[in-house]
């Protein structure tokens, strides 16, 4: 589903990302732990299309959900399919950051930003009908949006008057990170790069998110690669593969006995010997 | 203040910042509006493109006299004309109170402007100034405020705020608040500041798939709705609030 080959990336002409390669196929959970400056966050942002993160060498394939061909075909819409090579994957460093959402990406933002005098409800609502409308589906109506939100809101259990409320404004840093995870639910991506989205939650937000990202990416056709400092969403959230990011590459990868280790023994013991 | 067929020059404050020579042969006097002791008073006014596509000037001036425990509000998008201006003198009574929200948008070379003057003649009353501005191009838009508290206007309560967002280089936006305060028990306060669409949100729009022009057509929603919280009357404020987005919508 996601292929990452050699990829270098600088921020402000400062190298950062320096050859890293990582495949994820549908049906995976990955874990990419790494030490403070790794590179982590730089890879999430690259991979989103943020302005100012720029590739400068390497390729990343991503295989959209086959979701034109499911779909009732709509004359000059399903602008995404063009894109496509003979095994249905598009180069989605070539993709505008808003593409790549509608191709299927999510990205969980470390700290959701705020939007005041914009509703959840209108902000998701548009998001969604955007992605639709450059997949060539028909837009949602108000009244399945809502009942959409409402269910994807209660599996976060997070209040739906949350979500009339302006996007991530006045919410507490649990409430964000669940609000992300209601957004993730609504927009249903087929990958979903989850950044930190364990910090700033304490014990019990923590495992209704990790339900959360089960509940919602846990399929055949879905696929999830979290970033993370710690080991504790891990146990809540199983991951099939884990990845150590350092100084711009992955340095090491292995099963979820490697976040163990990772724990136990630090960084610098770890990576001595890979 | 000059009389009609005499032009008003840039050397008078309240014109500072006008496109004065559109002004030729426009009648300049004002509307008289009383709103008697107790009554509630609201108005709104649109300047928005003509069907026919042809664009003049728009001037209109408000003289309002606000009488006891009375309220008056006054909500106004200034979205067309090369020149359009609303020029407001209210005069409030006693614990009377005047709301306004005021929205200017353009590009191109246009000037539109809020030229207020809201005497508190008398004491407790309060007044309310939200003015949110947005330009490209070389468009302008400015809000010059004054308050004057007299003497025995005591428990005077005045706010005013303007923020102007700015698309592109070469927009600009002026602020002029003018406090001329005379009793010594008030509060008046105002603020202003001027900036540009944010990038995070726009990234983080744009990674939940709003195309460039929905997350902005967004983002300028929520910034100019501040001038709209006030009018409660939800058909109104929609109607207001699309001529505001419809005119960025156009012409962007």
């Amino acid at each position: 589903m996601l292929q990452i080959t050699d990829l270098h990336a600088n921020v402000a002409d400062k190298p950062i990302l320096k050859g890293l390669s990582l495949t994820v196929n549908a049906g995976e959970m990955h874990a990419i732990m790494g030490p403070n400056g790794a590179g982590k966050s730089t890879l999430s942002y690259v991979l989103g299309g943020r302005p100012g993160y720029e590739v400068t060498a390497g390729s990343v394939r991503f295989t959209p959900a086959p979701f034109a061909s499911s779909e009732v075909e709509t004359p000059g819409a399903a602008s995404l399919d063009f894109a496509r090579d003979e095994r249905g994957s598009v180069d989605l460093l070539a993709l505008e950051p808003h593409e790549r959402a509608a191709a299927g990406l999510f990205l969980g933002f470390q700290y959701p930003v705020e939007i005041p005098g914009v509703s959840n409800v209108q902000f998701l609502r548009e998001a969604l009908n955007s992605q639709r409308k450059l997949r060539g589906q028909e837009p949602l109506s108000g009244g399945d949006f809502l009942k959409l939100a409402r269910e994807k809101a209660a599996l976060l259990r997070l209040d739906m008057d949350m979500l009339k409320r302006h996007v991530n404004v006045g919410f507490s840093g649990g409430e964000k990170k669940r609000a992300e995870m209601v957004q993730m639910g609504i927009l249903d991506p087929r990958l979903a790069i989850l950044d930190e989205t364990d910090s700033g939650l304490d014990i019990d937000a923590l495992r209704v998110v990790g339900e959360g990202i089960n509940a919602i990416m846990r399929a055949p056709d879905k696929a999830v690669l979290l970033i993370t400092h710690y080991q504790r969403l891990l146990d809540y959230v199983k991951p099939d593969f884990v990845h150590v990011l350092a100084q711009g590459r992955i340095v090491k990868s292995g099963g979820p006995e490697l976040a163990l280790r990772l724990e136990e023994q630090g960084y610098d013991a770890v990576m001595a010997d890979a | 203040m000059p009389e009609a067929g005499a032009l008003p020059t840039r050397r008078e404050e309240a014109w500072r910042y006008a496109a004065v020579e559109a002004l030729q042969g426009v009648p300049l006097d004002w509307r008289e509006i009383a709103v008697a002791s107790g009554e509630s008073w609201r108005d709104t006014l649109v300047v928005a493109d003509r069907e026919d596509g042809t664009e003049g000037m728009a001037l209109t001036r408000l003289r309002i006299a606000v009488g006891e425990g009375a309220r008056c509000e006054l909500f106004a998008v200034l979205a067309a004309a090369p020149y359009a201006r609303l020029e407001v003198e209210v005069t409030l009574g006693r614990a009377a109170h005047f709301e306004f929200g005021g929205i200017t948008v353009g590009g191109r070379d246009s000037v539109r402007e809020f030229v207020t003057r809201v005497i508190h003649a008398e004491p407790e009353a309060t007044s309310n100034q939200t003015v949110r501005s947005v330009h490209w191009g070389h468009g302008t838009g400015n809000f010059l405020g004054t308050v004057e508290v007299a003497r025995d206007a005591q428990k005077t309560d005045a706010g005013q705020s303007f923020k102007g967002l700015l698309l592109e280089k070469g927009a600009s936006v002026n602020a002029v608040p003018q406090l001329e305060i005379f009793a010594d028990d008030v509060k008046c306060a105002h603020g202003a500041t001027v900036g540009q669409l944010d990038e995070a949100a726009r990234f983080y729009m744009a990674a939940r798939g709003l195309s460039p022009d929905a997350a902005r057509r967004l983002l300028v929603q929520g910034f100019i709705g501040d001038a709209l919280v006030a009018l409660d009357e939800e058909d109104a404020r929609e109607a207001l609030m699309r001529t505001a987005l419809d005119k960025l919508d156009r012409h962007l």
